[in-house]
């Protein structure tokens, strides 16, 4: 399999046989993995009706509907793991968001792009300009990120929060970055997270 | 009578009288139905397609009556979207209908054709007759129920009440509910009927005149709410019809059918008067308007398919007022609180509600990759 290397740490973390919600799931590309490799109840949720529709032509369960709006109507703890990749920094409220996502899960992996990334804070220290890199590839006024974040301030939204990190994985590039120094270091980051 | 065109239908009598959401019970209900691609010897590639107020059996096969080709051709057929040459597709005519199933037209036990002495029915008194044409038929398991409109309330309704019947369910354009505004359109059409005097408080078989004129206005009324205004539009604009004397696009002064709109709905009213029974349309859009699977299942949506272990998948269109979106979500907002794997998406499509009907090639695809 070729996934995203954020996918396919989460592919490799989900417990075989579980229920997952994979929210904002694009054409099933990661939930494909999880229902043929890992024997996953897999459901999906993509705002781009022509994503919905390749998801339901691969056999797919994939709902159109906006992760802003409908996460409210599924039931409290309907799901092992909701999934949320790469789409936080593009929530109307991020904060509110991951509540839901462990409301509806029992666990959540989540993962962003670090705004806090040495190329980013060179961009805007040097050039002063809002940077533009392989994992923001989009300038600033068409971009769907408009709650930028950074390692730490995530951590801080998650202990404010009381939420448990129970793994997180860092990545510069294609390849994994450890977690030292990884607010510099990183250019995203994936957590495993439960209540 | 009109001549047939086309062979007519198959059709059976269920062995046992049908026990009525009213108390009452139908007996010697009589099914019409068309079937369409090879039943496997175990019986597990059926797919139930059922039928929309005015349709009928005729799903892939021309209508006996009009001689037109089937009304969902386009999408049941070898190598089509419902694949005929992997599926053993099966589409009945709705009892209350007048396609050979049993109906206000059929004679009671005195012989004389029910007219409004015929009980009044519901959505899932149609899907309880379909479930006698399988037990018939002796298919347990549907690979599939799939339906748009009213069709779809009856795969709603089937997953509800008979939930180990089909292992996928296909809902295209339909709602959970009638609308005040749905139930309004309907009473317009009904009251047009009953309004018209060769209606003759239904008993008109056999009088040599049909309340033609009544019926054409339902369908006139109905056929609006079909459409989209940006298609009505496109279509037809303010353009003006050619004068009969040869005049071209003038306006009469008068009352004649001076927009093409309205040359356009008097067609579809008066060819619709010929293959429809005016006294069926009252009994069926009664159904439709009964219609509220909440109700029937305690108030709340999700109990209703609280039993079900089917794969469902839902499809509004973006143009559809008669059975907005909205519609469709309360119903996938249930399958979601009811914990069911359901597929949703609405597509965008210029023709309103008749969109499940016309080329949308996005339909196809969706139907075709979830019916596997």
């Amino acid at each position: 399999m070729s996934l995203r290397p954020d996918l396919a740490v989460i592919a490799q973390h989900v417990a075989p046989g579980s229920r997952v919600l994979d929210v904002g799931c694009g054409d099933g590309e990661l939930m494909s993995v999880l229902r043929d490799d890992r024997q996953v109840d897999a459901r999906g949720l993509e705002i781009d009706p022509a994503k919905v529709e390749r998801g339901v032509s691969r056999g797919l369960s994939v709902v159109q509907g906006d992760a802003d709006r409908d996460l409210a109507n599924y039931p409290d703890d309907a799901f092992d793991y909701a999934i949320l990749s790469q789409t936080l920094q593009t929530a109307e409220r991020p904060d509110r968001m991951l509540d839901e996502l462990l409301r509806i899960g029992r666990r959540a992996f989540v993962s962003f792009p670090n705004f806090a990334h040495w190329r980013v804070r060179l961009a805007l220290l040097w050039r002063g300009r809002m940077p533009v890199t392989s994992r923001l590839p989009v300038t600033w006024y068409e971009t769907e990120n408009i709650h930028h974040l950074t390692v730490a301030d995530f951590h801080e939204l998650l202990a404010s929060k009381g939420v448990k990190v129970e793994r997180s994985w860092f990545f510069a590039g294609e390849r994994e970055s450890g977690s030292a120094g990884a607010n510099w270091r990183a250019e995203h980051a994936v957590y495993l997270l439960r209540r | 009578m009109a001549t047939l065109l086309a062979p007519p239908s198959t059709s059976l009598t269920l062995p046992a009288p049908l026990a009525l959401d009213s108390g009452q019970r139908l007996e010697n209900v009589t099914i019409a139905y068309e079937t369409y691609g090879d039943l496997h010897a175990d019986k597990s590639n059926a797919i139930l397609v059922c039928h929309a107020l005015t349709g009928d059996q005729h799903l892939a096969s021309p209508h006996p009556i009009t001689g037109k080709p089937g009304w969902w051709n386009r999408m049941v057929g070898p190598g089509k979207p419902i694949d005929t040459s992997r599926y053993h597709v099966i589409c009945a005519n709705v009892i209350g209908s007048c396609m050979g199933s049993t109906g206000p037209a059929s004679p009671a036990s005195d012989g004389e054709p029910y007219g409004m002495r015929f009980p009044v029915i519901t959505i899932r008194d149609m899907v309880r007759a379909l479930i006698g044409l399988l037990d018939t038929l002796g298919i347990e398991r549907l690979h599939a129920v799939v339906g748009g409109s009213m069709g779809g309330m009856q795969t709603l309704s089937l997953a509800a009440n008979f939930p180990d019947r089909a292992a996928r369910v296909l809902a295209i354009a339909t709602t959970a509910r009638h609308s005040a505004q749905n139930i309004a359109f309907h009473e317009v059409g009904r009251q047009a009927i009953m309004a018209d005097p060769n209606w003759q408080g239904g008993s008109y078989y056999g009088t040599g005149s049909i309340p033609d004129k009544g019926l054409a206005v339902a369908r006139m009324a109905a056929h609006i709410t079909y459409l989209s205004e940006a298609g009505l539009t496109e279509k037809f604009g303010r353009r003006l019809q050619d004068r009969p004397d040869g005049t071209r696009g003038a306006k009469s002064f008068g009352f004649d059918a001076d927009f093409q709109v309205e040359s356009y709905l008097r067609y579809q009213g008066l060819s619709f008067s010929d293959r429809f029974d005016a006294n069926s349309y009252l009994y069926i859009t009664r159904a439709m308007d009964y219609f509220d699977l909440a109700e029937e299942h305690g108030g709340r949506l999700a109990d209703a398919f609280a039993g079900s272990s089917a794969r469902f998948c839902v499809i509004s269109f973006d143009t559809d007022w008669l059975y907005p979106t909205a519609d469709s979500r309360a119903v996938v907002h249930a399958l979601n609180a009811a914990a069911l794997p359901v597929s949703f998406v609405e597509l965008s499509a210029p023709f309103g509600h008749d969109s499940f009907l016309l080329d949308v090639p996005a339909l196809d695809r969706v139907v075709g990759g979830f019916l596997g």
